[in-house]
């Protein structure tokens, strides 16, 4: 007689309360779930949604007693993991259930070396020797294609680059073969290379060990890349799930049918800007080299070239995308044009000025003309200033009416759609997307000729992302703004850039029209990079967004 | 269902609203602001409690106290009242406190914000600088500043500011060092804004909370520093100070203990009341705290 084994992880009405004063009572309400042994299930949603404390609620890890499961199951392997004890659950978490985290900074101990937390996770729950232990984790940070293994052992978390931070979060969860693997936002941070790989890899492991895979995202592509079922969940309630493929492609629920729609498309859009504006950017032989300080005592490592003879033309009213990956050196290009960072070489032309020769003074009338969008909203802003003193706070600098400054900060608000009341409210008071709504105001108030954007999107949501393009589209064309957008991100690249610089460690590989090197990449790694685009086969249905 | 970004969430109340039911929320907090408030409150009314100079003769010398109404604390060997030495106490250890503190602050804001933001050589100097302070013992060099300025109340006030500031300017230091990689920062240096107003405006507010907090410990440490010097008859011989009734008292401890006994209550209970309300404003200016 044969039973079927039970699910590797079964929630039956799961229910998690949030404290009183909340924005809703119960972050999850009445989940049922099942994930069977090599099963990756995705649990999709935005910010807020609640999906990340349904992994902590699992791995009993909540925030107690202020946020709690009131109800519900959790079943692992059939048994019930509410109301174990700490102890029972420490022998599970890392052995069992291993998660990986989404912030791989703040996951890793920054006191010790990275071979050393690997070490850690064996000590506790192996009986093998110490020679035994570094061979192991030494193989495991091969396997998850970190480059020289023996270095990154020696390395402490601040010293990798925030893609091989996550690697290693990676190996020191898989290390033990878990039956069952959290995974929250584990590839956000990573590139889209890495991110494939990384998705190679806990696929490639998962299908080994049998093991079931909670995977939670807030990104389609990724969906499409890796899940065998799909959950999407909205404000804490399941709003759908099933099959990867029927909700992918024929989604019910208008919420996810909104959410799907706003997945941008990976189609470059028609060439806007005529090949025979004047040019009013130029960077010629651009070189910024980082020295490394060595530990006296820890493994050595090298001086960093973040940037190496990089040349390029920003015409008017066109946008250009600097695309690459992590340390390929495209937020350097975005400082070193700005002047935040001075460049060792080169020289960058603004209207025929050269920005990197200016003496301070010069500079700071050069500033107005080009600005800067940041990439993380909630740090860009001061939080300690008002809205409308954030946004007049350029003009006033350079010798505006202070009064003026803020009627026209007032109208700047309408111009990036936001209420003229957000005014008078600090930063904190506004979502993610309306804060970099803000930073456009800013860099908008100055009236500027370019404006250098750095992953102005990578911190929002889909729909919001969505929503923010759009503006900084049409603000672009109706002020004849000219982008130099800087991205990792090669689905939004695809949105928004007329043409695309290709970087890879310092140097760019390729340049030319989004459209050509999207159809015809010349240069092995645009090609790789093309390729690793998450869900790259799916392309996102087109919806009728008719939710209300 | 809408998922447009552009509605804003309803108006927070005022900062001052959330502020305060931050720091109600600590009852220590409040007992802390409750006797603060007595200190200050004993400090306006001194005039009107008991007109004329504290330190005339106001009775029979070492009356005990409850004895006598016109002295209700009684009177030390000299017949001072002790009761308007206390009340005329709270006014100089205040004036002390406040004025030791803004000293001591200024200087470490002013010397931990220059290092902490512009790093480097500037950093190296002012930290050495800093160093050379605190390798000697503050009491040491309080007294070697106050016998070369000579014991007026004025120089005491600022021995005492000069002899605090090297805590404050590490802290401020490392706020500096913390902030200015924030991309706010570099915003600011985007938009064209001068390094001054970056320090000033843009990130000492951000670097405040902390630096609050340590103000009500360096205070509490003034008001000690102070009582101190006046116990070792260094303090002003002109002004009714705690520390002084303290040091004078201490000639007859044995027999009148009272006239040591009422100054070092106040002094405790005024310390008391300045770690309180620190620790109370660390509750309620802590950022990453919610509701």
């Amino acid at each position: 007689m044969t039973k079927t084994p039970p699910p590797v992880l079964d929630l039956c009405k799961l229910e998690i309360s949030l404290p009183k004063g909340a924005d809703r009572r119960y972050a999850l309400e009445g989940l049922d779930l099942t994930i069977n042994a090599g099963e990756i299930v995705c649990l999709v949603g935005e910010s807020g949604s609640g999906k990340s404390l349904c992994a902590g609620a699992i791995m009993g890890l909540l925030p107690e007693p202020h946020v709690r499961v009131t109800g519900g199951a959790i079943r692992f392997m059939g048994e019930e993991l509410r109301g174990k004890s700490d102890a029972e659950m420490r022998k599970l978490r890392g052995a069992d259930i291993s998660m990986i985290f989404q912030e791989p900074m703040t996951a890793l101990n920054p006191q010790k070396t990275v071979g050393w937390q690997i070490d850690e996770v064996l000590r506790l729950h192996t009986k093998m020797t110490k020679a035994e232990r570094k061979a192991r984790a030494l193989e495991m940070l091969e396997r998850v294609h970190i480059p020289e293994p023996a270095s990154a052992y020696n390395a402490y978390p601040h010293q990798i680059s925030g893609g091989q931070r996550q690697r290693v979060m990676i190996a020191m969860s898989l290390v033990l073969s878990p039956k069952l693997i959290i995974a929250d936002e584990p590839t956000t941070a990573l590139d889209v290379t890495t991110q494939l790989q990384i998705l190679k890899l806990i696929r490639e492991l998962q299908e080994e060990e049998g093991a079931g895979v909670l995977f939670i995202t807030h990104d389609f592509g990724v969906v499409a890349e890796i899940a065998d079922k799909v959950a999407v969940l909205c404000r804490g309630e399941l709003v759908e799930s099933g099959t990867t493929d029927a909700v992918l492609n024929r989604p019910q629920h208008p919420y996810t049918r909104a959410l799907i729609g706003a997945v941008p498309a990976l189609t470059p859009p028609p060439v806007t800007a005529a090949s025979d504006a004047p040019v009013v950017l130029k960077g010629t032989g651009l070189k910024k080299t980082f020295a490394a300080r060595g530990g006296l005592l820890s493994g050595k490592r090298k001086a960093v070239t973040a940037v190496k003879d990089l040349t390029f033309e920003l015409r008017q009213g066109e946008t250009l995308g600097v695309v690459g990956e992590s340390g390929s050196g495209k937020t350097t290009v975005s400082r070193i044009v700005t002047r935040l960072l001075e460049c060792d070489h080169g020289s960058v032309e603004l209207d025929g000025t050269d920005l990197l020769a200016a003496t301070p003074k010069e500079l700071r009338a050069l500033r107005q003309h080009i600005q800067m969008v940041f990439q993380d909203p909630m740090a860009s802003l001061n939080p300690r200033k008002r809205v409308v003193d954030l946004i007049a706070q350029g003009p006033i600098v350079h010798g505006a009416d202070p009064k003026k400054a803020r009627e026209d900060a007032k109208r700047l608000l309408e111009l990036v759609e936001l209420s003229p009341a957000a005014a008078n409210r600090f930063p904190h008071e506004f979502s993610g997307g309306q804060r970099q709504r803000i930073g456009i105001a800013r860099a908008l108030a100055m009236e500027p000729k370019v404006i250098v954007a750095d992953e102005p999107v990578s911190a929002l949501d889909v729909s919001v992302q969505a929503q923010v393009l759009k503006l900084l589209a049409d603000l672009r064309d109706r002020l004849k703004l000219s982008l130099l957008f800087v991205t990792h991100d090669l689905r939004v690249a695809a949105q928004l850039c007329d043409r695309i610089i290709v970087m890879q460690k310092g140097e760019i590989v390729e340049h030319g029209l989004t459209a050509e090197v999207f159809a015809n990449p010349q240069h092995p790694y645009t090609q790789n990079l093309l390729s690793s685009i998450p869900g790259r086969d799916w392309t996102p249905p087109s919806l009728r967004t008719d939710a209300a | 269902m809408t998922l447009a970004d552009t509605e804003i969430a309803p108006p927070e109340p005022p900062r001052y609203v959330m502020f305060w039911r931050r720091y109600k929320r600590n009852r220590a907090a409040l007992l802390g602001l409750f006797l603060f408030a007595l200190v200050v409150l004993m400090a306006l009314t001194a005039g009107i409690i008991d007109p004329g100079d504290p330190l005339r003769r106001a009775g029979e010398p070492l009356t005990p106290p409850f004895m006598n109404w016109d002295t209700p604390l009684g009177t030390d060997q000299l017949g001072r009242d002790v009761l308007s030495g206390v009340f005329y106490g709270a006014r100089i250890s205040l004036l002390i406190g406040v004025v030791a503190t803004l000293v001591a602050i200024v200087i470490g804001v002013v010397i931990g914000a220059l290092a902490g933001y512009f790093g480097g050589w500037v950093d190296d100097v002012l930290m050495r600088i800093t160093e050379a302070f605190q390798t000697i013992p503050n009491f040491v060099l309080l007294l070697t500043l106050v016998a070369i300025m000579g014991s007026k109340i004025e120089w005491i006030t600022i021995a005492i500011g000069i002899v605090s500031w090297t805590a404050p300017a590490r802290m401020v230091r490392a706020e500096f060092m913390s902030l200015r990689h924030r991309e706010f920062v570099d915003a600011a240096r985007n938009l064209g804004v001068s390094n001054t107003s970056i320090i000033f405006r843009e990130i000492l507010p951000n670097a405040m909370p902390p630096i609050v907090v340590y103000a009500s410990v360096i205070m509490a440490l003034s008001i000690l520093m102070e009582s101190a010097l006046a116990f070792l008859a260094l303090g002003d011989p002109n002004y009714a100070s705690w520390g002084n009734m303290i040091g004078q008292g201490r000639a007859v401890l044995r027999s009148a203990p009272y006239c040591a006994v009422i100054p070092g209550i106040a002094i405790i209970l005024t310390v008391l009341s300045f770690s309180l309300l620190g620790e109370g404003l660390n509750d309620a200016l802590n950022p990453r705290q919610k509701k």
